[in-house]
């Protein structure tokens, strides 16, 4: 398990970027859901945390490859790959991401 | 309508035939490239592909699901000749044709060529990088004449690999139009600060055994020269079809021709709004054009008009650039993030009060959330 930050810490809409070998995007969507994803776009070098949040999908910074945080699948190119999902718990205030990447990202 | 030939299998033409899936056309799609390449991405051609990081493979737009479920019928390797309208039917440089219901235009353009640099490199297409990629050897020293994008991709892949650059540029400051003299100065600074050797200002005459001729008498010594110059619209071979060209193929603001059967998408549409025409070479007018032009071609009229975001990125050296919207040279150009002697700095154009254009050095974050407001057209 990885400490992401506290709830307090992440309002909605926004996400962090988690320095790491993956390093992992978590964010706090409008609806207020928990998502965390790879945070290197599979396209590009880029980080998704510094994308636009929209609903639950995550544009990339710099090609706007258009990513489900739910799944890890882009809908639209140039990404073609999807990015790995992790899960999210939230303990006493607290989100953790499960360090171990989803195998079903589809 | 029961088949549309969508002719130019790059970009353009792949989006305009998942769009075609995408917006519920099930009839055949027949796609015509005149490379014998399946369709491929272009923008890492003068980025990784030319430094040899990136494989052949990860250029390919289009992976074995999507082949299955576009099911296109692909006619590569032959160029389209002619449009005849009155016959629906596209001619084929093998003799063939195809019979058509709809025609998507996607024909691109070539590399511009300077007179007096045959034998130079160009970059456009796949087979062009691989020649490149050949050349770039150990020890060469390169001269690429023209400092727009590719000259400046091209220089900075060029010196990721060790080698000696010199760029010969003809305006005082690269890209000096389109982004005014204070940025186009820090794009000058990228080259200076990366040990490429750019030289503004500068007439190039033409090729010589040795390098490269300048018009004051000088050489510039050179084994492999690359000219970055434009491109020409391909649009020769709608010669006597009736419909308009000149600088690309004219369309209305919904991307269609004068025949409601035929639209055009990517660098070669040459589109008007209120009476002016523009077209756009860049990766992102190809992808979002296609949704515009396709929905107009299977409605059979101009239903929706295209509104560019006016999006455009390069990678150089260490840094990403990325510009949108349609700064005039009179807008008022000003930091709102660091200065132009940063490493990561935002810029805006106003105009009016308003924001209509916005430009990043290193700053993706906040470039994407100043330029959202323009995505919008105005008015709406």
């Amino acid at each position: 398990m990885i400490r992401a930050c506290t709830v307090d810490e992440l309002p909605p809409g926004e996400s962090v970027r988690l320095p790491g070998s993956p390093a992992i995007a978590v964010f706090h969507t409008e609806a207020g859901e928990l998502y965390a994803i790879d945070d290197t776009c599979t396209h590009q070098d880029a980080s998704l945390a510094d994308g636009w949040l929209e609903g639950c999908f995550v544009e990339c910074p710099l090609h706007a490859a258009l990513f489900d945080l739910r799944t890890g699948v882009p809908s639209c190119l140039p990404a073609k790959d999807p990015v790995r999902t992790y899960p999210v718990v939230v303990d006493e205030g607290v989100i953790y991401v499960e360090g171990t990447a989803r195998e079903d990202a589809a | 309508m029961k088949r549309v030939a969508v002719v130019g299998a790059s970009l353009a033409g792949v989006r305009a035939a998942q769009e075609l899936r995408a917006q519920g056309y099930d009839g055949g799609i027949v796609l015509i490239g005149e490379e014998r390449h399946l369709p491929y991405d272009r923008p890492p051609l003068s980025k990784a592909f030319l430094a040899g990081a990136a494989s052949q493979a990860s250029l390919e737009l289009l992976d074995a699901g999507d082949l299955a479920s576009l099911a296109l019928d692909f006619r590569l390797g032959v160029r389209a000749t002619a449009l005849e309208p009155a016959a629906r039917r596209v001619l084929l440089s093998d003799g063939g044709s195809v019979h058509a219901d709809g025609v998507v235009i996607a024909t691109g353009g070539r590399a511009r060529t300077l007179p007096g640099f045959e034998g130079a490199h160009t970059l456009r297409t796949l087979d062009d990088a691989l020649a490149l990629r050949a050349a770039l050897v150990p020890g060469v020293r390169v001269v690429i004449v023209g400092a727009g994008f590719i000259g400046a991709e091209v220089a900075s892949t060029c010196r990721s690999l060790g080698l000696d650059v010199t760029v010969l540029e003809a305006l005082d400051a690269p890209l000096a139009p389109a982004l005014g003299p204070r940025l186009a100065a820090v794009c000058a600074r990228l080259h200076a600060d990366h040990g490429t050797d750019l030289r503004c200002g500068v007439r190039v005459e033409g090729l010589s055994e040795a390098g490269v001729r300048l018009a004051d008498g000088s050489l510039v010594p050179a084994d492999v020269v690359v000219t970055g110059v434009g491109m020409t619209p391909a649009t020769e071979w709608l010669a006597g079809s009736g419909l308009k060209v000149g600088n690309g193929v004219h369309v209305d603001a919904g991307l269609v021709t004068e025949l409601p059967q035929v639209v055009a998408v990517g660098d070669v549409a040459h589109y008007h709004v209120d009476g002016v025409g523009r077209r756009h070479e860049h990766w992102t007018n190809a992808s979002e054009q296609a949704p515009v032009a396709v929905a107009n071609l299977l409605a059979g009229r101009t239903e929706r008009t295209y509104t560019p975001s006016g999006y455009v990125w390069s990678d150089q050296y260490s840094g990403t650039i990325q510009l949108a919207g349609h700064p005039r040279p009179d807008d008022t150009l000003s930091f709102v993030d660091g200065d132009p002697s940063s490493s990561s700095f935002v810029a805006v154009w106003q105009r009016d009060g308003a924001t209509v254009g916005v430009f990043a050095l290193n700053n993706a974050k906040l470039f994407n959330r100043l330029r959202r407001p323009l995505r919008r057209p105005v008015g709406v």
